[in-house]
Protein backbone atom coordinates (compact mmCIF):
# COMPACT_ATOMS: atom_id res chain seq x y z
CA UNK A 1 0.00 0.00 0.00
CA UNK A 2 2.71 2.14 1.20
CA UNK A 3 4.77 1.63 -1.85
CA UNK A 4 1.55 1.97 -4.13
CA UNK A 5 1.07 5.59 -2.92
CA UNK A 6 4.72 6.33 -3.36
CA UNK A 7 4.84 5.27 -7.03
CA UNK A 8 1.42 7.76 -7.37
CA UNK A 9 2.68 10.52 -5.06
CA UNK A 10 2.67 13.13 -7.84
CA UNK A 11 -0.50 12.69 -8.97
CA UNK A 12 -2.39 11.71 -5.87
CA UNK A 13 -1.14 15.06 -3.84
CA UNK A 14 -2.02 16.69 -7.26
CA UNK A 15 -5.27 15.62 -6.65
CA UNK A 16 -6.16 15.87 -3.14
CA UNK A 17 -4.72 19.41 -3.45
CA UNK A 18 -6.67 20.09 -6.41
CA UNK A 19 -9.91 19.14 -4.05
CA UNK A 20 -8.58 21.82 -1.52
CA UNK A 21 -7.90 24.34 -4.20
CA UNK A 22 -11.63 24.01 -5.07
CA UNK A 23 -12.63 23.77 -1.38
CA UNK A 24 -10.54 27.41 -0.64
CA UNK A 25 -12.62 28.82 -3.64
CA UNK A 26 -16.03 28.08 -1.43
CA UNK A 27 -14.75 29.44 1.49
CA UNK A 28 -12.74 32.17 0.89
CA UNK A 29 -14.58 34.73 -0.11
CA UNK A 30 -12.25 37.07 -2.90
CA UNK A 31 -9.90 33.74 -2.82
CA UNK A 32 -8.30 34.11 -6.10
CA UNK A 33 -4.86 35.59 -4.95
CA UNK A 34 -4.68 32.60 -2.29
CA UNK A 35 -5.91 30.25 -5.15
CA UNK A 36 -3.15 31.34 -7.40
CA UNK A 37 -0.29 30.90 -4.65
CA UNK A 38 -1.39 27.84 -3.54
CA UNK A 39 -1.76 26.24 -7.13
CA UNK A 40 1.64 27.70 -8.23
CA UNK A 41 3.02 25.93 -5.10
CA UNK A 42 1.13 22.93 -5.26
CA UNK A 43 2.36 22.14 -8.66
CA UNK A 44 5.97 22.75 -8.00
CA UNK A 45 6.03 20.11 -5.02
CA UNK A 46 4.07 17.59 -7.45
CA UNK A 47 7.27 18.81 -9.88
CA UNK A 48 9.67 17.79 -6.90
CA UNK A 49 7.81 14.62 -6.49
CA UNK A 50 8.15 12.95 -9.90
CA UNK A 51 11.83 14.18 -9.53
CA UNK A 52 11.83 12.28 -6.17
CA UNK A 53 10.16 9.09 -7.69
CA UNK A 54 11.94 9.08 -10.72
CA UNK A 55 14.25 6.38 -9.84
CA UNK A 56 11.54 4.28 -8.90
CA UNK A 57 10.14 1.58 -11.09
CA UNK A 58 7.48 -0.88 -11.32
CA UNK A 59 3.64 -0.60 -11.02
CA UNK A 60 1.26 -0.66 -7.86
CA UNK A 61 -2.31 -0.74 -7.11
CA UNK A 62 -2.70 -4.36 -8.41
CA UNK A 63 -0.86 -3.69 -11.57
CA UNK A 64 -3.61 -1.04 -12.64
CA UNK A 65 -0.21 2.22 -12.13
CA UNK A 66 3.23 2.37 -13.49
CA UNK A 67 5.41 4.33 -11.41
CA UNK A 68 8.53 5.87 -11.87
CA UNK A 69 10.58 5.96 -14.83
CA UNK A 70 8.37 7.47 -17.87
CA UNK A 71 5.63 8.33 -15.77
CA UNK A 72 7.66 10.10 -13.47
CA UNK A 73 9.09 12.23 -16.61
CA UNK A 74 5.95 12.95 -17.81
CA UNK A 75 4.58 14.22 -14.51
CA UNK A 76 7.40 16.66 -14.48
CA UNK A 77 6.26 17.91 -17.52
CA UNK A 78 2.66 18.18 -17.03
CA UNK A 79 4.05 19.87 -13.72
CA UNK A 80 6.14 22.63 -15.69
CA UNK A 81 3.38 22.68 -18.41
CA UNK A 82 1.05 23.65 -15.14
CA UNK A 83 3.15 25.74 -13.66
CA UNK A 84 3.98 27.87 -16.63
CA UNK A 85 0.27 28.42 -17.61
CA UNK A 86 -0.37 29.23 -13.65
CA UNK A 87 2.32 31.80 -13.73
CA UNK A 88 1.01 33.50 -17.12
CA UNK A 89 -2.75 33.09 -16.11
CA UNK A 90 -3.41 35.32 -13.24
CA UNK A 91 -2.21 38.67 -15.14
CA UNK A 92 -4.22 37.78 -18.63
CA UNK A 93 -7.06 36.61 -16.53
CA UNK A 94 -7.50 39.93 -14.55
CA UNK A 95 -7.03 41.66 -17.91
CA UNK A 96 -9.83 40.19 -19.86
CA UNK A 97 -11.66 40.74 -16.87
CA UNK A 98 -12.62 36.64 -15.83
CA UNK A 99 -10.85 36.03 -13.08
CA UNK A 100 -13.05 33.29 -11.61
CA UNK A 101 -11.30 31.20 -8.84
CA UNK A 102 -11.68 28.19 -10.19
CA UNK A 103 -9.91 28.61 -13.26
CA UNK A 104 -6.54 27.42 -11.02
CA UNK A 105 -8.10 24.07 -9.60
CA UNK A 106 -9.23 23.34 -12.63
CA UNK A 107 -5.63 24.01 -14.22
CA UNK A 108 -4.80 21.40 -11.51
CA UNK A 109 -7.59 18.89 -12.11
CA UNK A 110 -6.62 18.83 -15.81
CA UNK A 111 -2.60 18.37 -14.86
CA UNK A 112 -4.16 15.51 -12.73
CA UNK A 113 -5.76 13.80 -15.45
CA UNK A 114 -2.45 14.20 -17.53
CA UNK A 115 -0.23 12.34 -15.08
CA UNK A 116 -3.00 9.29 -14.19
CA UNK A 117 -2.40 8.70 -18.56
CA UNK A 118 1.21 8.49 -18.26
CA UNK A 119 1.11 6.46 -14.82
CA UNK A 120 -1.77 3.91 -16.22
CA UNK A 121 -1.16 0.48 -17.19
CA UNK A 122 -4.59 -0.21 -17.58
CA UNK A 123 -7.13 0.54 -19.89
CA UNK A 124 -9.67 1.82 -16.97
CA UNK A 125 -6.87 4.23 -16.00
CA UNK A 126 -6.25 5.39 -19.58
CA UNK A 127 -10.11 6.08 -19.78
CA UNK A 128 -10.43 8.29 -16.70
CA UNK A 129 -7.22 10.26 -17.04
CA UNK A 130 -8.23 11.19 -20.26
CA UNK A 131 -11.90 11.85 -19.49
CA UNK A 132 -10.51 14.31 -16.39
CA UNK A 133 -8.13 16.09 -19.00
CA UNK A 134 -10.89 16.83 -21.16
CA UNK A 135 -13.92 17.40 -19.41
CA UNK A 136 -10.96 20.08 -17.64
CA UNK A 137 -10.54 21.08 -21.24
CA UNK A 138 -13.97 21.82 -22.29
CA UNK A 139 -14.88 24.27 -19.55
CA UNK A 140 -11.66 25.98 -19.60
CA UNK A 141 -11.92 26.69 -23.21
CA UNK A 142 -14.71 28.19 -22.56
CA UNK A 143 -14.08 30.26 -19.73
CA UNK A 144 -14.72 33.59 -21.64
CA UNK A 145 -18.21 32.74 -20.93
CA UNK A 146 -19.97 36.62 -22.61
CA UNK A 147 -17.50 35.86 -25.42
CA UNK A 148 -19.49 34.31 -28.30
CA UNK A 149 -15.76 33.11 -29.99
CA UNK A 150 -14.72 31.14 -26.24
CA UNK A 151 -18.53 29.70 -25.98
CA UNK A 152 -18.28 28.60 -29.91
CA UNK A 153 -15.05 26.67 -29.32
CA UNK A 154 -16.01 25.13 -25.88
CA UNK A 155 -19.07 23.51 -27.68
CA UNK A 156 -17.23 22.28 -30.72
CA UNK A 157 -14.40 20.94 -28.53
CA UNK A 158 -17.14 19.43 -26.17
CA UNK A 159 -19.34 17.88 -28.99
CA UNK A 160 -16.40 16.60 -30.92
CA UNK A 161 -14.24 15.40 -28.11
CA UNK A 162 -17.43 13.53 -26.68
CA UNK A 163 -17.76 12.06 -29.70
CA UNK A 164 -14.09 10.79 -29.86
CA UNK A 165 -14.72 9.41 -26.75
CA UNK A 166 -17.15 7.51 -27.74
CA UNK A 167 -14.73 5.42 -30.25
CA UNK A 168 -12.11 5.50 -27.65
CA UNK A 169 -14.53 3.34 -25.23
CA UNK A 170 -15.78 1.37 -27.87
CA UNK A 171 -12.22 0.66 -28.92
CA UNK A 172 -11.41 -0.84 -25.22
CA UNK A 173 -14.06 -2.45 -25.01
CA UNK A 174 -13.60 -4.22 -28.22
CA UNK A 175 -9.70 -5.14 -27.04
CA UNK A 176 -11.06 -6.07 -23.41
CA UNK A 177 -13.78 -8.30 -25.26
CA UNK A 178 -11.22 -9.78 -27.59
CA UNK A 179 -8.12 -10.37 -25.19
CA UNK A 180 -9.90 -10.93 -22.08
CA UNK A 181 -8.59 -8.39 -20.02
CA UNK A 182 -8.03 -4.78 -19.70
CA UNK A 183 -4.50 -5.10 -18.35
CA UNK A 184 -1.54 -3.72 -20.80
CA UNK A 185 0.74 -6.57 -19.17
CA UNK A 186 -2.08 -8.81 -19.61
CA UNK A 187 -3.20 -7.80 -22.80
CA UNK A 188 0.31 -7.83 -24.55
CA UNK A 189 0.80 -11.51 -23.02
CA UNK A 190 -2.40 -12.53 -24.85
CA UNK A 191 -1.89 -11.37 -28.17
CA UNK A 192 1.82 -12.87 -27.94
CA UNK A 193 0.40 -16.02 -27.25
CA UNK A 194 -2.48 -15.74 -29.68
CA UNK A 195 -4.85 -16.23 -26.65
CA UNK A 196 -7.88 -14.12 -28.17
CA UNK A 197 -11.60 -15.05 -28.00
CA UNK A 198 -12.42 -13.33 -30.96
CA UNK A 199 -9.33 -12.34 -33.12
CA UNK A 200 -11.41 -10.25 -36.26
CA UNK A 201 -12.69 -8.05 -33.37
CA UNK A 202 -9.26 -7.11 -32.12
CA UNK A 203 -8.02 -4.79 -35.04
CA UNK A 204 -11.16 -3.30 -35.13
CA UNK A 205 -10.47 -2.29 -31.59
CA UNK A 206 -7.14 -0.73 -32.47
CA UNK A 207 -8.79 1.37 -35.24
CA UNK A 208 -11.01 2.68 -32.96
CA UNK A 209 -8.51 3.06 -30.33
CA UNK A 210 -6.33 5.06 -32.53
CA UNK A 211 -9.09 7.01 -33.81
CA UNK A 212 -9.71 7.97 -30.28
CA UNK A 213 -6.78 9.35 -29.19
CA UNK A 214 -5.56 10.48 -32.70
CA UNK A 215 -8.15 13.11 -31.92
CA UNK A 216 -6.65 13.66 -28.28
CA UNK A 217 -3.43 14.75 -30.15
CA UNK A 218 -5.10 16.67 -33.09
CA UNK A 219 -3.72 14.52 -35.78
CA UNK A 220 -4.93 13.90 -39.34
CA UNK A 221 -7.83 13.72 -40.35
CA UNK A 222 -9.33 14.47 -36.78
CA UNK A 223 -7.90 18.14 -36.58
CA UNK A 224 -10.18 19.54 -37.80
CA UNK A 225 -11.54 21.15 -34.00
CA UNK A 226 -8.03 22.05 -33.13
CA UNK A 227 -7.94 25.65 -35.11
CA UNK A 228 -11.25 26.72 -34.05
CA UNK A 229 -11.04 25.43 -30.36
CA UNK A 230 -7.44 26.72 -30.32
CA UNK A 231 -8.36 30.50 -31.72
CA UNK A 232 -11.87 30.85 -29.83
CA UNK A 233 -10.26 29.95 -26.57
CA UNK A 234 -8.50 32.19 -24.10
CA UNK A 235 -5.35 32.23 -25.31
CA UNK A 236 -3.60 30.89 -21.90
CA UNK A 237 -5.69 27.79 -22.02
CA UNK A 238 -4.76 27.68 -25.61
CA UNK A 239 -1.18 27.39 -24.84
CA UNK A 240 -1.95 24.80 -22.16
CA UNK A 241 -3.92 22.38 -24.41
CA UNK A 242 -1.59 22.64 -27.36
CA UNK A 243 1.40 21.45 -25.57
CA UNK A 244 0.24 19.73 -22.31
CA UNK A 245 -3.22 18.35 -23.68
CA UNK A 246 -0.83 16.75 -26.73
CA UNK A 247 1.91 15.33 -24.66
CA UNK A 248 -0.69 13.68 -23.01
CA UNK A 249 -1.97 12.18 -25.78
CA UNK A 250 1.16 10.88 -26.57
CA UNK A 251 1.88 9.27 -22.96
CA UNK A 252 -0.96 6.92 -23.90
CA UNK A 253 0.16 6.54 -27.45
CA UNK A 254 3.79 5.11 -26.27
CA UNK A 255 2.06 2.49 -24.04
CA UNK A 256 -0.87 1.65 -26.42
CA UNK A 257 1.16 1.31 -29.25
CA UNK A 258 4.27 -0.68 -27.67
CA UNK A 259 1.81 -3.02 -26.65
CA UNK A 260 -0.96 -3.59 -29.57
CA UNK A 261 1.40 -3.30 -32.19
CA UNK A 262 2.47 -6.95 -32.07
CA UNK A 263 -1.12 -7.33 -33.21
CA UNK A 264 -1.21 -6.02 -36.46
CA UNK A 265 2.60 -4.99 -37.31
CA UNK A 266 3.46 -3.67 -40.52
CA UNK A 267 -0.19 -1.85 -40.93
CA UNK A 268 -0.28 -0.39 -38.11
CA UNK A 269 2.96 1.02 -38.74
CA UNK A 270 1.49 2.50 -42.13
CA UNK A 271 -1.45 3.99 -41.00
CA UNK A 272 1.01 5.77 -39.20
CA UNK A 273 2.98 6.99 -41.61
CA UNK A 274 0.66 8.19 -43.47
CA UNK A 275 -1.42 10.14 -41.04
CA UNK A 276 1.88 11.21 -39.78
CA UNK A 277 2.72 12.63 -43.08
CA UNK A 278 -0.74 14.07 -44.24
CA UNK A 279 -0.76 15.48 -40.53
CA UNK A 280 2.37 17.85 -41.14
CA UNK A 281 1.31 18.74 -45.02
CA UNK A 282 -1.94 20.04 -43.80
CA UNK A 283 -1.00 21.78 -40.99
CA UNK A 284 1.73 23.59 -42.41
CA UNK A 285 0.61 24.36 -45.69
CA UNK A 286 -2.65 25.67 -44.02
CA UNK A 287 -0.68 27.64 -41.53
CA UNK A 288 0.69 29.55 -44.70
CA UNK A 289 -2.66 31.21 -45.39
CA UNK A 290 -3.59 32.43 -41.53
CA UNK A 291 -3.90 36.07 -40.90
CA UNK A 292 -4.41 35.26 -36.99
CA UNK A 293 -1.49 34.40 -34.41
CA UNK A 294 -3.50 32.38 -32.96
CA UNK A 295 -4.60 30.15 -36.07
CA UNK A 296 -1.50 30.10 -36.88
CA UNK A 297 0.09 28.63 -34.27
CA UNK A 298 -3.08 25.86 -33.92
CA UNK A 299 -2.55 25.03 -37.38
CA UNK A 300 1.24 24.96 -36.59
CA UNK A 301 0.61 22.65 -33.69
CA UNK A 302 -1.14 20.15 -35.59
CA UNK A 303 1.88 19.73 -38.03
CA UNK A 304 4.22 19.43 -34.89
CA UNK A 305 1.69 16.43 -34.09
CA UNK A 306 2.68 15.12 -37.65
CA UNK A 307 6.39 14.95 -37.03
CA UNK A 308 5.92 13.35 -33.18
CA UNK A 309 3.77 10.90 -34.82
CA UNK A 310 6.96 9.56 -36.96
CA UNK A 311 8.20 8.56 -33.56
CA UNK A 312 5.44 6.08 -33.48
CA UNK A 313 6.14 5.13 -36.94
CA UNK A 314 9.49 3.95 -35.71
CA UNK A 315 8.47 2.03 -33.20
CA UNK A 316 11.72 1.95 -31.68
CA UNK A 317 13.33 2.92 -28.41
CA UNK A 318 15.21 5.39 -30.15
CA UNK A 319 12.18 6.81 -31.83
CA UNK A 320 10.22 6.82 -28.57
CA UNK A 321 12.91 8.65 -27.08
CA UNK A 322 12.86 11.36 -29.79
CA UNK A 323 8.99 11.59 -29.43
CA UNK A 324 9.81 12.57 -25.25
CA UNK A 325 12.46 14.65 -26.61
CA UNK A 326 10.35 16.98 -28.91
CA UNK A 327 7.51 16.94 -26.42
CA UNK A 328 9.77 18.56 -23.79
CA UNK A 329 11.12 20.85 -26.23
CA UNK A 330 7.89 21.78 -27.85
CA UNK A 331 6.23 22.69 -24.50
CA UNK A 332 8.50 25.34 -23.77
CA UNK A 333 8.32 26.47 -27.38
CA UNK A 334 5.42 26.69 -28.29
CA UNK A 335 3.73 27.86 -24.15
CA UNK A 336 6.63 30.87 -24.69
CA UNK A 337 5.19 31.85 -28.13
CA UNK A 338 2.01 31.84 -26.66
CA UNK A 339 2.87 33.63 -23.60
CA UNK A 340 3.96 36.58 -25.90
CA UNK A 341 0.44 36.54 -27.70
CA UNK A 342 -0.89 36.64 -24.31
CA UNK A 343 1.06 39.60 -23.01
CA UNK A 344 0.63 41.55 -26.70
CA UNK A 345 -2.87 41.02 -26.56
CA UNK A 346 -5.57 43.05 -25.68
CA UNK A 347 -9.33 42.62 -23.58
CA UNK A 348 -11.87 42.18 -27.03
CA UNK A 349 -9.76 40.19 -28.85
CA UNK A 350 -7.27 42.97 -30.15
CA UNK A 351 -4.54 43.01 -31.52
CA UNK A 352 -4.57 39.05 -32.43
CA UNK A 353 -3.80 39.88 -36.29
CA UNK A 354 -0.25 38.99 -37.96
CA UNK A 355 -0.73 42.72 -39.26
CA UNK A 356 -0.42 43.73 -35.28
CA UNK A 357 3.22 42.53 -34.89
CA UNK A 358 4.71 44.72 -37.22
CA UNK A 359 7.43 46.79 -35.90
CA UNK A 360 7.11 44.92 -32.89
CA UNK A 361 11.02 45.06 -32.23
CA UNK A 362 10.56 49.05 -32.13
CA UNK A 363 8.53 48.84 -28.91
CA UNK A 364 9.26 45.89 -27.65
CA UNK A 365 12.55 44.69 -28.60
CA UNK A 366 12.68 42.08 -25.65
CA UNK A 367 9.73 40.57 -26.67
CA UNK A 368 10.71 40.38 -29.97
CA UNK A 369 13.74 38.75 -29.96
CA UNK A 370 12.15 35.55 -27.87
CA UNK A 371 9.86 35.77 -30.15
CA UNK A 372 12.05 35.51 -32.83
CA UNK A 373 13.89 32.56 -30.92
CA UNK A 374 10.60 30.53 -30.46
CA UNK A 375 9.73 30.96 -33.98
CA UNK A 376 13.52 29.51 -34.96
CA UNK A 377 12.71 27.09 -32.86
CA UNK A 378 9.80 25.72 -34.07
CA UNK A 379 11.30 26.17 -37.46
CA UNK A 380 13.63 23.39 -36.62
CA UNK A 381 16.68 26.07 -37.10
CA UNK A 382 19.83 25.40 -34.99
CA UNK A 383 21.01 25.69 -32.82
CA UNK A 384 17.08 25.85 -30.90
CA UNK A 385 15.63 22.80 -28.87
CA UNK A 386 13.34 22.73 -31.86
CA UNK A 387 16.41 21.11 -34.36
CA UNK A 388 17.64 18.47 -32.73
CA UNK A 389 13.83 17.56 -31.93
CA UNK A 390 13.24 17.08 -35.73
CA UNK A 391 16.74 15.45 -36.00
CA UNK A 392 15.96 12.48 -33.97
CA UNK A 393 12.33 12.12 -35.24
CA UNK A 394 13.78 12.05 -38.91
CA UNK A 395 16.74 9.70 -38.03
CA UNK A 396 14.67 7.41 -36.05
CA UNK A 397 12.06 7.28 -39.25
CA UNK A 398 14.71 6.61 -41.89
CA UNK A 399 16.48 3.49 -39.47
CA UNK A 400 12.70 1.75 -39.51
CA UNK A 401 12.82 2.38 -43.60
CA UNK A 402 10.81 5.38 -44.01
CA UNK A 403 13.00 7.34 -46.08
CA UNK A 404 9.92 8.38 -48.07
CA UNK A 405 8.42 10.36 -44.72
CA UNK A 406 11.63 11.50 -43.80
CA UNK A 407 11.51 13.78 -46.76
CA UNK A 408 7.79 14.49 -46.45
CA UNK A 409 8.87 16.02 -42.96
CA UNK A 410 11.93 17.65 -44.37
CA UNK A 411 9.93 18.94 -47.19
CA UNK A 412 6.85 20.31 -44.61
CA UNK A 413 9.25 21.79 -42.39
CA UNK A 414 10.72 23.78 -45.39
CA UNK A 415 7.29 24.79 -45.97
CA UNK A 416 6.68 25.95 -42.17
CA UNK A 417 9.79 28.02 -42.35
CA UNK A 418 8.01 30.55 -44.53
CA UNK A 419 5.28 31.71 -42.45
CA UNK A 420 7.41 31.64 -39.07
CA UNK A 421 9.89 33.46 -40.35
CA UNK A 422 7.24 35.94 -42.25
CA UNK A 423 6.61 36.64 -38.38
CA UNK A 424 10.21 37.76 -37.68
CA UNK A 425 10.24 39.75 -41.21
CA UNK A 426 6.98 41.57 -39.65
CA UNK A 427 8.46 41.98 -36.24
CA UNK A 428 11.86 43.70 -37.62
CA UNK A 429 11.62 45.23 -41.13
CA UNK A 430 7.92 46.81 -41.34
CA UNK A 431 6.57 49.87 -39.59
CA UNK A 432 4.20 49.68 -36.85
CA UNK A 433 0.71 51.23 -37.79
CA UNK A 434 -0.35 54.16 -35.48
CA UNK A 435 0.32 54.28 -31.75
CA UNK A 436 -0.97 52.20 -29.00
CA UNK A 437 -0.48 51.31 -25.52
CA UNK A 438 1.10 47.68 -24.82
CA UNK A 439 0.23 45.62 -21.52
CA UNK A 440 2.41 44.92 -18.84
CA UNK A 441 4.67 41.95 -18.85
CA UNK A 442 5.06 41.33 -14.94
CA UNK A 443 4.56 37.80 -13.64
CA UNK A 444 5.07 36.11 -17.08
CA UNK A 445 7.96 37.72 -17.66
CA UNK A 446 9.25 34.89 -15.22
CA UNK A 447 7.37 31.98 -17.39
CA UNK A 448 9.42 33.72 -20.09
CA UNK A 449 12.72 33.70 -18.97
CA UNK A 450 11.65 29.83 -18.21
CA UNK A 451 10.59 28.74 -21.74
CA UNK A 452 13.75 30.64 -23.33
CA UNK A 453 15.72 28.89 -21.51
CA UNK A 454 14.49 26.12 -21.68
CA UNK A 455 14.53 26.45 -25.57
CA UNK A 456 18.33 27.27 -25.15
CA UNK A 457 19.76 24.74 -23.21
CA UNK A 458 17.59 21.91 -25.32
CA UNK A 459 19.21 23.31 -27.75
CA UNK A 460 22.85 23.49 -27.29
CA UNK A 461 23.17 20.53 -24.78
CA UNK A 462 20.41 18.22 -26.15
CA UNK A 463 22.31 14.96 -25.43
CA UNK A 464 21.85 15.11 -21.45
CA UNK A 465 17.48 14.69 -21.44
CA UNK A 466 18.22 12.48 -24.80
CA UNK A 467 19.93 9.82 -22.66
CA UNK A 468 17.63 10.35 -19.68
CA UNK A 469 14.45 9.72 -22.02
CA UNK A 470 15.97 6.90 -24.01
CA UNK A 471 16.87 4.96 -20.51
CA UNK A 472 12.66 5.69 -19.96
CA UNK A 473 12.31 2.40 -22.45
CA UNK A 474 15.23 0.41 -21.50
CA UNK A 475 13.63 -1.04 -18.69
CA UNK A 476 9.91 -1.89 -17.89
CA UNK A 477 8.65 0.14 -21.26
CA UNK B 1 -26.35 -13.53 -19.85
CA UNK B 2 -29.91 -15.82 -20.42
CA UNK B 3 -28.40 -18.87 -21.83
CA UNK B 4 -30.17 -18.82 -25.14
CA UNK B 5 -29.06 -16.00 -26.98
CA UNK B 6 -25.74 -16.19 -27.96
CA UNK B 7 -23.09 -12.99 -27.94
CA UNK B 8 -22.89 -12.45 -30.94
CA UNK B 9 -26.78 -11.02 -30.78
CA UNK B 10 -25.40 -8.79 -27.90
CA UNK B 11 -22.71 -7.57 -30.08
CA UNK B 12 -24.68 -6.87 -33.16
CA UNK B 13 -27.24 -4.94 -31.28
CA UNK B 14 -24.93 -2.71 -29.47
CA UNK B 15 -23.02 -2.37 -33.25
CA UNK B 16 -26.31 -1.30 -34.17
CA UNK B 17 -27.09 1.00 -31.80
CA UNK B 18 -23.32 2.47 -31.96
CA UNK B 19 -23.89 3.02 -35.71
CA UNK B 20 -27.23 4.35 -35.25
CA UNK B 21 -26.03 7.26 -32.42
CA UNK B 22 -22.42 8.22 -35.04
CA UNK B 23 -24.94 8.80 -38.11
CA UNK B 24 -27.06 10.64 -35.63
CA UNK B 25 -23.96 12.83 -34.50
CA UNK B 26 -22.96 13.86 -38.15
CA UNK B 27 -26.32 14.28 -39.76
CA UNK B 28 -28.27 16.22 -36.52
CA UNK B 29 -28.24 20.00 -36.15
CA UNK B 30 -29.37 20.35 -32.90
CA UNK B 31 -26.69 20.41 -30.15
CA UNK B 32 -28.99 18.61 -27.62
CA UNK B 33 -29.61 15.67 -30.01
CA UNK B 34 -26.44 15.70 -30.71
CA UNK B 35 -25.22 15.51 -27.65
CA UNK B 36 -28.24 12.50 -27.00
CA UNK B 37 -26.96 10.77 -29.95
CA UNK B 38 -23.44 10.59 -27.99
CA UNK B 39 -24.74 9.31 -25.25
CA UNK B 40 -26.68 6.78 -26.92
CA UNK B 41 -23.03 5.39 -28.50
CA UNK B 42 -21.86 4.83 -24.91
CA UNK B 43 -24.61 3.32 -24.02
CA UNK B 44 -24.35 0.74 -26.93
CA UNK B 45 -20.50 0.56 -25.77
CA UNK B 46 -22.02 -0.20 -22.11
CA UNK B 47 -23.92 -2.75 -23.53
CA UNK B 48 -20.93 -4.52 -25.09
CA UNK B 49 -18.75 -4.16 -22.03
CA UNK B 50 -21.38 -6.22 -20.36
CA UNK B 51 -21.99 -8.85 -22.37
CA UNK B 52 -18.31 -9.53 -22.84
CA UNK B 53 -18.02 -9.50 -19.20
CA UNK B 54 -20.64 -11.71 -18.94
CA UNK B 55 -19.36 -14.05 -21.33
CA UNK B 56 -16.21 -13.77 -20.28
CA UNK B 57 -16.64 -14.35 -16.46
CA UNK B 58 -14.44 -11.31 -15.95
CA UNK B 59 -15.99 -8.56 -13.65
CA UNK B 60 -13.66 -5.97 -14.82
CA UNK B 61 -15.84 -4.80 -17.87
CA UNK B 62 -18.59 -4.17 -15.61
CA UNK B 63 -16.49 -2.31 -13.67
CA UNK B 64 -15.62 -0.01 -16.77
CA UNK B 65 -19.14 0.48 -16.54
CA UNK B 66 -20.10 2.33 -13.74
CA UNK B 67 -17.08 4.76 -14.98
CA UNK B 68 -18.65 5.04 -18.25
CA UNK B 69 -22.07 6.16 -16.31
CA UNK B 70 -20.30 8.35 -14.32
CA UNK B 71 -17.72 9.93 -16.75
CA UNK B 72 -20.96 10.34 -19.12
CA UNK B 73 -23.05 12.11 -16.03
CA UNK B 74 -20.00 14.65 -15.88
CA UNK B 75 -19.88 15.24 -19.76
CA UNK B 76 -23.84 16.41 -19.61
CA UNK B 77 -23.02 18.56 -16.82
CA UNK B 78 -20.49 19.91 -18.45
CA UNK B 79 -22.05 19.72 -21.68
CA UNK B 80 -25.71 21.48 -20.89
CA UNK B 81 -23.53 23.84 -19.01
CA UNK B 82 -21.87 24.72 -22.40
CA UNK B 83 -25.19 24.51 -24.57
CA UNK B 84 -27.06 27.03 -22.48
CA UNK B 85 -24.08 29.76 -22.29
CA UNK B 86 -24.13 29.16 -26.03
CA UNK B 87 -27.73 30.22 -25.97
CA UNK B 88 -26.75 32.98 -24.02
CA UNK B 89 -24.28 34.40 -26.09
CA UNK B 90 -26.32 33.71 -29.74
CA UNK B 91 -29.73 32.34 -28.65
CA UNK B 92 -29.47 29.45 -31.06
CA UNK B 93 -28.43 25.93 -30.38
CA UNK B 94 -28.20 25.05 -33.77
CA UNK B 95 -24.55 23.74 -34.34
CA UNK B 96 -24.44 25.22 -38.15
CA UNK B 97 -25.31 28.54 -37.38
CA UNK B 98 -22.65 28.39 -34.79
CA UNK B 99 -19.77 29.64 -36.95
CA UNK B 100 -17.91 32.77 -36.14
CA UNK B 101 -14.53 31.07 -37.09
CA UNK B 102 -13.88 29.54 -40.44
CA UNK B 103 -10.48 28.91 -42.23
Amino acid sequence: MVQDLLFTAPFTFLSVMAIIAMVLDALIVNSSRITFIFSAITLLFSGILGISTFGLHGIGFNGMVTGGGFAAYFDILFSIGGLLTILTSRQYLQRENIEHDEFYSLVLFAVAGMMLIAHSNHLLILFIGIEVMSVSFYILSGYMRNNAKSVESSLKYFLLGAFATGFLVYGIALIYGSTGSMDYNQIALNINNNALNFPALLPVGVALIVIGLSFKAAAFPFHQWAPDVYQGAPTIVTAFMSTAGKAAAFAAFIPIVTVLMPSAPVKLQMIFAVMSAATMLIGNISALAQTNIKRMLAFSSVAHAGYIMMGLVSGSQYGYSGIVFYLTAYMFMQIGSFIIVAILERNGEKYLELSDYAGLSKRHPVLAAFMTIFMFSLAGIPPFAGFFGKYFLFTAAIDAGFLWLTLVGVLSSIISVYFYIGLIVKMYFTEPEGQREDNEVGMSGLSLIITIAGVIVLGILPSGILSIASNLFNSTH
Amino acid sequence: MPQNIPLEYYLALSAIMFVIGAAGVVTRRNAIIIFMCIEMMLNAVNLTLVSFSSYLGDASGQMFVFFVMAVAAAEAAVGLAIVLSLFRSSQTVYVDEVNLMKW
